[in-house]
């Protein structure tokens, strides 16, 4: 996925939130991407423009592009994206207690999101296949109801090709069983009781993994998790992190991880970018960027980090606080806080620069205007 | 494998009913003061009309025999003893039938008509308050919220007034058919047709004995006084439904709903619905309160045969058995519907633990 | 401890209450500019002051007396003389209804002050005593609330005789049980906040935590029902009078006017609409005015 440019501003009663003013990224097929920040920079308003899922009344995307598969989304209808979301691109939030209907049930909640996207009809006619292969193994073979069974199931491996419509209750039994795999995929303990529990039944780390469930369940290219693990026991999260970094493999599908802990990030994530204010102002490998951090901004964060390993007087903060997003501060976001700062900082905001390759930076320490 | 009804839910209900029993004693213990606040208890016991004739002996006997000379507790005593074994005691106004009796006569005229306007406010109240929430502040919304703002404004007994002037005044004076002015059957269909008692419903007993006419009747004398009586719920329950909705509306599972793909209809229908309806059903408990005082009202308007005009009746001529029958009855009544209530609550909401 | 010798001067009464109170002002500020939002309640906070108006001012707005009766002009429908027209005695409709506005409104800011303080002092006692006093009045208030207000009223009203001044008695006695359980569901949960644990740490008697910290808390609640409820008492009482449980014959009042007009209802409409039109419009004044405070007090709706 190609997301270029994108902004998207809220006009409140207070003035015009500028949440996203100009973000760049890339998500490679197969990777997982990190998007770090501190709480407000608006790393959750970018996923949320992506899925298009921004709250109309005050928000509302106003430029930009973004790509999936050649495809710019933004031009799609509301129609068009339904059948991408939950499909193509699915998304995993922070609180499994709030984002999870409490008056329906675990199975029910997985369930619809299959019944909606797939076409179950295949699967109703090999599960009938099925149903009679136990059928036929339970009985003589050389009699003539096993004769009966074994016509029947040549009968409906010839609709194979084109498969009937089922009914409504065959349907839901396929669906049942798609969502029992899943969740059995996301590790849940006792699927089969957990499809008819609630979700105040469950505990913090069974929700999370009910909503992963929902996420995956149709196959998506892209995972957006939002804060996923924020909300659980440190313990918990470690899990659900484990979790997810095996069914990356199992799966293939990217994953985007948006957090403010640099910690999950080493863990989890191939390349990593680093927003700011609405912008993304670094953007590289994750090694490259724990090893060499090149954005003032960047250094400040990890420079932030109580280390074990080292004595330290006191904890290192970056000057100042987070800029007012309805009046930006000119040219580069971050330059009332940086110690680099020169005239242009002020001026006007830099563009991407590619210092070393594969590591951008948004900072005119290594770049001038127009490279 | 699920139950009919879970075993805590049993369970609930019979806590339930034990609790109200002091609850039911302290509301005894009130129409009892108040009827004895109300005229005299010896004339309570008269035919209606004898005051001035009685003698003497006659005040003794009466006396004696309701025991009127003893403490106030020995009264109360045989008030609760009396209640229990089913005598109410008298009807004077109601020509001197015992309660018992005019409540089974007047019940179920008043429960049908507050039945009527119940269902009417539940079938229109809801959808109108889920339009209203989804399409906020557009010509819509602004319409049914001033539709319901002046339901819970109007007076009852005057928009009853006004039905009637206009359904059936000026209808028939234009020349129009219109609908009748009062009571719950024409009289005349009901002689012509008799009507055979089941349920003491007329609707109800109409289907079932198949007796079209009298079901016309009944059901084109319902119309006026169930929708004046609705009205004001309706308008509760619509209000109700629009700001749960948009409450609901606002929550995070709803965010996950759509980011599921889902259509904007599954979500208001499914995702929505059923927790936004929880609130609106305890409101519903607490109009059915509202909803009997309407009665009243409604009832006199509409010359309907019900409690209300009863127990009107019964305040204005002093009838002291017919006051503290009904008052006990519609606090008991009241009780069982918030009962009720919370049992459909709790069948919304899973996370109710009914223990 | 050595002098503090303050460059200022410590600043005295009126300028100090007037800093105090600084805060306060802004907020009522807020609180109004909100309101002036919702075309709505502004027209609900108009008819509200026109009514109150009318009431005031009845002596001087109504052509005619309250008792006039002019014999000749009976049943007269509206006219330039008589803008609403006249009733079966010759009174004119349109001076009874400003003068029964007097009497409608006087019963209904009687019956919810009164309801209000007794309901506010005893829900006061008995959250803040808690215990057996608690148990008790929760009992109390129960039964009193498993009325409809309608019939516990009427029945009131019977008991004590059938007269506009029981009528309010009656009403008060319906009304105060839902501000006594207001105040002390207030009282209850201000009572776990830290600030009461803080100033009776320093020593403050518990009348003084109820009046200081507590009251002013539940204001806007106790301000929101109290004008919802100004609406429902009209109703109520109108409803009653209607029955005949309050106003007897005669009498301006809104609600026996309908009554007096429902006997000449298809051939004098006037006698019982416009006196409903004035119960409806105060009502829905008080329902506008008691949602906008809603809304606007809401904490979590502002900002």
């Amino acid at each position: 996925m190609s997301i270029r440019n994108l902004s998207t501003y809220f006009y409140t009663y207070a003035g015009v939130v500028k949440a996203l003013d100009g973000v760049d990224l890339e998500i490679y097929k197969g990777e997982t991407l990190g998007l770090v920040g501190e709480t407000g920079c608006g790393k959750s308003v970018t996923a949320l423009s992506i899925m298009q899922l921004v709250p109309n009344p005050p928000g509302r995307i106003v430029g930009g592009q973004i790509l999936l598969e050649g495809e710019d989304l933004l031009k799609k209808s509301e129609e068009e994206m339904r059948k991408i979301r939950g499909a193509k691109i699915s998304m995993v939030f922070q609180d499994p207690m709030t984002y999870i209907n409490p008056v329906l049930t675990i199975g029910d909640q997985v369930s619809e999101v299959i019944l909606l996207h797939q076409d179950l009809r295949k699967e109703v006619l090999s599960m009938k296949i099925e149903e009679l292969q136990r059928k036929l193994d339970g009985v003589d073979p050389a009699s003539g109801t096993a004769r009966d069974f074994k016509s029947k199931i040549e009968e409906l491996e010839k609709k194979k090709i084109d498969p009937p419509k089922p009914s409504k209750s065959e349907v839901k039994k396929a669906a049942l069983k798609k969502t029992i795999e899943t969740l059995k995929l996301v590790r849940m303990p006792y699927p089969e009781r957990v499809v008819k529990q609630y979700p105040h039944e469950l505990s913090g780390g069974m929700r999370q993994r009910a909503m992963i469930a929902m996420a995956l369940s149709c196959g998506p290219s892209l995972l957006i998790a939002d804060e996923a693990t924020t909300a659980l026991d440190v313990t918990i999260q470690a899990q659900i992190l484990q979790l997810l970094n095996e069914l990356k493999k199992e799966i293939g599908a990217s994953i985007l991880i948006i957090t403010h802990d640099l910690g999950i990030v080493a863990e989890m994530c191939d390349r990593v970018g680093v927003m700011y204010a609405g912008v993304v102002v670094e953007y590289t490998g994750t090694k490259a960027l724990f090893r060499k951090p090149l954005h003032p901004y960047t250094q400040g964060l990890l420079r932030s980090i109580p280390k074990l390993h080292k004595e330290m007087e006191r904890l290192e903060i970056i000057p100042g606080s987070v800029p007012n997003l309805i009046y930006p501060p000119s040219g580069c976001r971050f330059h009332p806080r940086c110690p680099y700062v020169m005239e242009i900082c002020k001026k006007e905001r830099p563009s991407m620069f590619e210092p070393e390759e594969g590591h951008f930076v948004a900072c005119y320490l290594y770049g001038r205007r127009g490279d | 494998m699920r139950e009919a009804f879970p075993l805590k839910m049993r369970d609930y209900i019979i806590r339930r009913l034990l609790l109200l029993i002091p609850v039911l004693m302290g509301i005894s213990m009130v129409t009892f003061t108040l009827s004895h606040m109300i005229g005299d208890p010896v004339a309570a016991y008269l035919p209606g009309g004898a005051v001035e004739r009685i003698r003497e002996q006659q005040i003794q006997q009466i006396i004696k025999a309701h025991h009127l000379d003893e403490p106030i507790y020995m009264q109360y005593w045989y008030y609760v003893n009396d209640i229990m074994r089913g005598d109410w005691g008298i009807s004077r106004s109601d020509h001197d039938r015992p309660v018992v009796v005019s409540i089974q006569n007047y019940f179920p005229a008043t429960f049908e008509l507050t039945l009527v306007a119940i269902v009417v406010s539940l079938l229109m109240g809801i959808p109108m308050g889920i339009i209203s929430a989804t399409k906020k502040d557009k010509p819509a919304d602004h319409a049914t919220r001033l539709f319901s703002l002046t339901g819970i404004s109007i007076p009852i007994f005057w928009f009853a007034l006004l039905l009637q002037y206009t359904f059936f005044y000026q209808l028939k004076i234009n020349k129009l058919p219109y609908l009748p002015l009062e009571g719950r059957v024409d009289d005349f269909v009901m002689i012509s047709h008799p009507l055979k008692t089941v349920t003491g419903f007329y609707i109800l007993d109409s289907i079932i004995t198949g007796n079209w006419p009298v079901l016309i009747s009944s059901l084109s004398h319902i119309i006026l006084p169930g929708f004046a009586l609705a009205y004001a719920t309706l308008a509760l329950i619509t209000r109700m439904m629009r700001s749960s909705m948009l409450e609901v509306l606002r929550q995070d599972y709803i965010t996950l709903a759509k980011s599921k793909g889902l259509s904007e209809r599954v979500v208001i229908y499914k995702h929505a619905l059923k927790n936004a309806m929880i609130p609106t059903v305890t409101v519903t408990g607490i109009a059915f309160g509202g909803l009997l005082a309407g009665a009243v009202l409604t009832e006199t308007v509409f010359a309907w045969p019900g409690m209300g005009r009863w127990a009107t009746g019964a305040i204005l001529t002093d009838d002291i058995g017919a006051i503290m029958g009904f008052t006990l009855l519609i606090a008991v009544v009241y009780i069982v519907a918030n009962l009720i209530v919370d049992l459909i609550y709790a069948a919304l909401d899973p996370r109710i633990k009914l223990g | 401890m050595a002098e503090l010798k303050s460059p200022l001067r410590m600043k005295s009464g009126i300028s100090k209450w007037r800093e105090d109170m600084a805060p306060r002002v802004r907020e009522l500020r807020f609180t109004i500019y909100l309101l002036r939002q919702s075309p709505l309640v502004v027209a609900g906070f108009i008819l509200m002051f026109a009514f109150i108006a009318m009431a005031i001012f009845a002596p001087w707005i109504a052509p005619y007396g309250p008792e006039e009766r002019i014999w000749e002009a009976k049943l007269q429908p509206p006219s330039s003389q008589h803008i609403f027209g006249t009733d079966e005695s010759g009174g004119d409709i349109f001076s009874r209804i400003i003068w029964a506005s007097q009497l409608d409104l006087a019963i209904a800011v009687t019956v919810v002050v009164t309801a209000m303080a007794i309901g506010s002092a005893m829900g006061a006692a008995s959250g803040y005593l808690g215990g057996k006093i608690d148990e008790v009045m929760m009992r109390i208030t129960d039964i009193f609330l498993a009325f409809p207000a309608l019939i516990l009223a009427m029945t009131i009203a019977a008991a004590l005789g059938r007269n506009l001044t029981n009528l309010t008695i009656a009403l008060i006695v319906v009304w105060w049980p839902a501000y006594a359980r207001l105040i002390r569901g207030q009282v209850l949960s201000e009572r776990e906040k830290l600030y009461v644990e803080a100033a009776r740490a320093v020593g403050a008697p518990t009348r003084r935590i109820i009046f200081r910290h507590v009251l002013p808390n539940s204001i806007y609640p106790l301000l929101v029902n109290a004008t919802l409820d100004l609406g429902g008492v009209i109703l109520t009482a109108a409803g009653l009078s209607f029955i005949g449980f309050g106003a007897g014959a005669g009498i301006a009042e809104w609600g026996r006017m309908i009554a007096d007009g429902r006997n000449y209802l298809f051939q004098s409409p006037w006698m019982a609409t416009f006196p409903g039109l004035a119960i409806l419009l105060s009502a829905l004044a008080m329902n506008l005015v008691g949602d906008g405070l809603r809304d606007v007090l809401d904490p979590r709706l502002r900002r």
